[in-house]
């Protein structure tokens, strides 16, 4: 929201100081994003008119330009504009001038031929950043004078605020003017009024069908109008607020919107002379000022001429082409409404048509600012209609849905309370007066009646931000409560750190994909794409799938790098998936993922041994279940018991040739809902068995189609109590053992629990481990 | 003490004289272990006069002389260790010299390319942010991503059809009830889901990833992350929000560095601030939102806003990280390209 520093200063005593300003508006939450000076007049720029041009046969593309300054001297000037014509009037930047980008006019030549000066247009003048040539001048302008002067341009400063959602008030200048004036301790002058003397008693018929959309619709009447340029101020301060100049009915109308926050409208009140404001009809379609024919909804609302129950305009949007006034316009009827902030932001939506008017309605606008508004208007248009007369008997015709003052209490032991620090009575009761609210005081409570345009306040909280806001944030103080808590990271957290250490140890980095999948994406891996959940509204078609799987986004990783010559990577991931549930929300859960370029079954086993020792868990492996998208021969699941818990192994061939990715890669993947909320208990010591330990080192062959954890199971059973270690040293396939059948060597540490084992015991414990191995299937090498 | 000079004397006398001499001039430890067993052997000198000792009939003067030959024994023994002591070392110094490597050479080598993993540089701001707000006494509170419309709006004082949920451009994701269920647009849903579920009172962080419709670009990523603070207790105060940023800007930043409240504006909270640090050049930087939490939210929450007060404040995790690395585009920090996260360890 653009505000200028004119006007502020006009509507209250204000320091001179634009810095100071913009510091007041940062502290009361009107953050300034931008202060932008313009109009700074540049001193040996005067008005000029030409007098004669001539083209030069050797330079086409410029053009000599006699001018005189006023001062009887006729002055030669190369020009490159083409949109002048002698006997205009033109800006004359005189031998020694600095423009406003830091160009020094100097005595230049072409063709040998001097230059005595520059011809300007509005960029050069720092008065636009655009402009197609010539800055041309009102033709009855004096000459040798500033055209500052001519034009009325004001030297002033922008305030481009980043206004919060809850400030609908500050849309106008009224507003933002109202928290400086409190702030620096003036009185609020408001909108310059005068000399708007009522006439007779002149009151248009309103009739309001849409009683819970439009609270209040006011038309008031004003004759003696006379359509015509706008007072130069008046285009300039526009210009300055990002609008553009029309005629002085329009421009007062818009700048009584900016100054006042009351949006309005003014029809030729011979065009129009009664009002009906009605929901649109179904097909029902209406041609808005910016040209376009648009078919109207239902919820519309539409402001209808009374006599034809034709639309007039989308009301609080935009108006109607046809309806807009003309040069023979004579008499206004000026609008000014209220209409309820939804019906308006869906219409707009509907329309994608956000107006000045709309952003405003949509916030909230005082329903009572209309007569101000009026008032203001026609002090404008009286600078150049000077019968310009507001008659008395404006129509004000309010429904049930009219926002009414409404009364706030405010106890003064729940500003401390809530603010930390002690504000009196008096204060409290000064800082509200100050911007608007009437309050009375009864003890420890303070009762406001809220301004209708501060619609935002409608309880004690939003009282006690006015009082702090005023008040000062950094007036509170700063304390630091006294916490009986105590600051940790609970047991899940606490594994999951030291789990991205392990990681981090491991030497693998971590990444951080996108959780948003393309269709195909899980088919891709080899992963079921049933129980998706999908984005309504995806940013690209690309992106609308919640992942129910870390595997396709760090495989896309992998390949990126593998693309760019960093083959040897092993990246992870703990994030969540986002399966579709019975419940409203899916069932989001945290997972981890390795995957290693190169890396193979051995790599990934490794990997789950580490996080295993590192986290005191376990799992078995369960080759029977082949996990989807895994290699069918190089693969397990993790279990526990009944429950899977991972996957280990490495990925299908066929999924990387289909990303491309070369060499195999080894993956692991963990539910870490189920191993990061467990919370090993601490282990209990046991006494060093001090006894000499003996190894039996024992090779048998087996069936490959058994696994090696069945053997080593058996043996560890038989081993029992007197088993410290087992290890499979050796696995041999090939000469001396038969096709199909593996060779797997342990060696078993045993050592006696209550005495050294005697020889005797060690054959005895041989015996029964072989025995074991033999009932499970296999048969000790000879 | 009778002390005859006996040829025994005589004779150890010499033999330890000898002795030392031939242990001295032995010149490696294989010479020296020869000349020892020679010396203090069943044949060498000393046995033999330790054999004679039967024939001394004085007691005494047998008592002396075999006390005479323990010591040449252990005189002996001292001079072994010390000449081999001497011949190990120099023997270790030529192994030590033909075993001379270029460690520089070595280190250079793969076999000692021990590169361990990083950690994403979002990850590393968060256990940092997470570290501090520890030891200000918060715990740590997670919630979900997927969020329902109540908890990421509507508890947090935004009813349906709210205007102020235009604040966040939200991803929705399909459901029963068309936009009943989106992708957290803040972490302040987890506030909710704290106060239903902790017993008051409450000092908690939640960090977490978050989730908004806007296309990528240097500053801006549709998914990233935030972290948010809460405080419930009673009588907490707008100053005790000040004080509890400003402890964090201290204790994060550096004790150079301080902070300020800005009035604004925020559905969840009132009064609403936004907070920016001062850097020790005198800049600020915005940096997040915060206020006292709204009696509306209080009441969503399940607590009672008589008898509970309580501050809140948020912001985004991943500026920091881009401040603290000076990553020009934040899309690298999300490129997971090992050639920028290897940068940083």
């Amino acid at each position: 929201m653009k505000i200028l520093f004119s006007i502020l200063r006009e509507m209250a005593d204000l320091p001179n100081d634009p810095d100071a300003v913009a510091l007041a508006l940062n502290s009361l939450g009107l953050a300034v994003e931008e202060m932008d000076v313009v109009g700074v007049p540049v001193p040996g720029v005067v008005t000029a008119r030409i007098v004669r041009m001539e083209k030069h046969p050797d330079a086409a593309k410029v053009t000599r330009c006699f001018v005189d300054a006023g001062d009887g001297e006729e002055r030669h000037v190369w020009c490159g504009a083409t949109n002048m014509q002698p006997g205009d009037i033109v800006p004359l930047a005189t031998l020694g001038t600095t423009m406003p980008n830091g160009m020094e006019i100097a005595r230049r030549g072409i063709l040998g031929i001097d230059s005595e000066g520059m011809l300007c247009s509005e960029v050069e003048l720092g008065l636009s950043d655009e402009s197609s040539g010539l800055l041309i001048l009102p033709a009855e302008s004096p000459l040798g004078v500033s055209p500052f002067e001519v034009l009325g341009i004001e030297h002033d400063v922008i305030f481009d605020l980043d206004l919060t959602r809850n400030r609908a008030d500050c849309w106008g200048h009224l507003g933002v003017a109202r928290d400086l004036a409190a702030h620096f301790g003036m009185s609020l002058r408001g909108p310059r009024i005068a000399g708007t003397s009522s006439g007779s008693a002149k009151s248009l018929d309103v009739l309001i069908d849409a009683r819970e959309q439009c609270g209040s619709f006011t038309i008031s009447y004003v004759s003696g109008i006379a359509v015509g340029p706008s007072p130069r101020w008046v285009a300039s301060r526009l210009a300055h607020l990002g609008m553009r100049s029309i005629n002085n009915v329009v421009d007062a109308s818009n700048l009584v919107m900016l100054e006042t926050n009351q949006p309005n409208h003014a029809y030729d009140a011979d065009v129009v002379s009664s009002f009906r404001v009605r929901l649109a009809n179904e097909g029902e379609t209406l041609t808005t000022l910016d040209g376009q024919t648009r078919t109207l909804h239902t919820d519309d609302l539409l402001i209808c001429n009374g006599a034809t129950n034709a639309g007039v305009g989308l009301a609080g949007v935009m108006g109607d082409l046809h309806s807009e006034i003309t040069d023979k316009t004579k008499a206004l009827a000026i609008e000014s409404a209220w209409f309820s902030p939804d019906p308006i932001r869906y219409s707009a939506i509907r329309h994608g048509l956000r107006s000045e008017a709309s952003i405003r309605f949509e916030r909230g606008t005082d329903p009572n600012a209309w007569q101000q508004a009026a008032e203001r208007f026609v002090t404008i248009l009286r600078e150049t209609c000077p019968d310009a007369t507001l008659h008395a008997g404006a129509t004000v015709v309010q429904t049930a849905s009219c926002p009414v003052p409404v009364s706030v209490d405010v106890s003064v032991k729940r500003v401390e309370s809530l603010l930390g620090i002690h504000i009196e009575s008096e204060r409290i009761v000064s800082i509200l007066n100050s911007i608007g609210f009437v309050t009375t005081i009864k003890g420890d409570v303070v009762t406001s009646i809220v301004p209708t345009w501060r619609p935002d306040c409608t309880q004690d909280v939003d009282l006690i931000e006015e009082v702090a806001r005023h008040f000062g944030y950094d007036n509170i103080g700063k304390t630091v409560p006294n916490s009986a808590v105590h600051g940790r990271l609970s047991n899940m957290q606490a594994r999951r750190r030291i789990l991205r250490r392990v990681l981090v140890g491991l030497g693998l980095d971590e990444a951080m994909p996108s959780p948003f999948l393309a269709a195909g994406d899980l088919a891709t891996v080899g992963l079921p794409e049933d129980n998706v959940l999908r984005i309504a509204n995806p940013l690209v078609a690309e992106e609308s799938i919640l992942r129910t799987s870390l595997r396709p986004g760090i495989l896309r990783s992998l390949k990126y790098n593998q693309s760019h010559r960093a083959p040897q990577i092993g990246l992870w991931e703990i994030g969540h998936v986002y399966p579709k549930s019975d419940q409203q929300l899916p069932d989001e859960t945290e997972q981890l993922i390795i995957v290693v370029a190169g890396g193979d079954v051995q790599t990934s086993l490794a990997q789950w041994n580490a996080i295993c020792d590192a986290l005191s868990v376990g799992t078995q492996l369960d080759q029977s279940r082949i996990p989807a998208g895994l290699h069918a021969g190089r693969s397990a699941t993790l279990a526990r018991g009944k429950k899977v818990v991972g996957v280990v192994g490495e990925i299908d061939p066929l999924v990387l040739d289909i990303l491309g990715i070369e060499g195999r890669v080894s993956v692991l993947e963990v539910d870490l809902s189920v191993i990061l909320n467990e919370e090993p208990k601490p282990v209990q010591a046991k006494d060093i068995n001090r006894y000499p330990s003996s190894d039996l080192d024992l090779a048998f062959v087996m069936d490959d189609s058994i696994p090696a954890s069945t053997l080593q199971r058996a043996l560890r059973q038989a081993a029992g109590k007197q088993l410290v270690s087992i290890d499979l040293f050796d696995v041999y396939r090939g000469k001396g053992v038969a096709e199909g059948f593996r060779s797997l060597a342990f060696r078993l540490r045993v050592q006696g629990v209550e005495a050294t084992l005697t020889e005797s015991q060690l054959a005895e414990l041989q015996k029964a481990c072989v025995a074991a191995a033999t009932k499970a299937g296999a048969t000790l090498r000879a | 003490m009778t002390s005859a000079s006996t040829p025994e004397h005589g004779q150890l006398a010499q033999a330890l004289a000898d002795g030392i001499v031939q242990i001295r001039e032995a010149t490696t430890s294989d010479q020296l272990r020869t000349v020892v067993s020679a010396l203090t052997g069943k044949k060498g000198p000393i046995a033999s006069i330790k054999s004679s000792l039967g024939k001394v009939s004085d007691i005494e003067a047998r008592k002396e002389l075999g006390q005479l030959v323990n010591d040449a024994l252990a005189a002996l023994g001292v001079a072994t260790d010390g000449r081999s002591r001497e011949l190990r070392a120099a023997e270790f110094s030529s192994q030590i010299e033909s075993e001379r490597v270029d460690m520089t050479e070595i280190a250079m080598s793969a076999n000692v390319e021990r590169r361990l993993g990083r950690m994403h540089l979002v990850t590393q701001a968060m256990e940092r942010l997470e570290d501090v707000f520890i030891g200000l006494g918060f715990q740590i509170a997670e919630g979900p991503e997927v969020e329902t419309d109540f908890y990421n709006f509507e508890a947090l004082n935004m009813p349906p059809s709210h205007p102020a949920r235009s604040m966040w451009d939200t991803l929705f994701v399909e459901s029963e009830v068309d936009g009943s269920v989106v992708l957290r647009t803040h972490t302040s849903p987890v506030q909710i889901r704290v106060m239903q579920d902790w017993p008051p009172p409450i000092y908690a962080v939640m960090p977490g990833r978050v989730f908004r419709k806007e296309t990528p670009d240097a500053t801006h990523m549709p998914v990233f992350h935030q972290i948010e603070g809460l405080v419930i207790d009673r009588g907490i105060t707008f100053a005790d929000l000040a004080g509890t940023i400003e402890s964090f800007t201290k204790a994060f930043f550096g004790p150079g560095f301080t902070s300020r409240l800005r009035p604004s504006y925020f559905p969840f909270t009132e009064p609403s601030a936004e907070f920016d640090i001062r850097r020790h050049d005198g800049t600020w930087i915005e940096l997040g939102g915060c206020g006292m939490v709204h009696p509306h939210v209080l009441r969503a929450g399940g607590l009672d806003p008589d008898e509970w007060s309580g501050f809140a404040f948020g912001f985004g995790i991943d500026r920091m990280a881009k401040e603290r690395h000076g990553i020009n585009d934040i899309r690298d920090m999300y490129s997971d390209d090992v050639r920028f996260t290897e940068q940083f360890s």
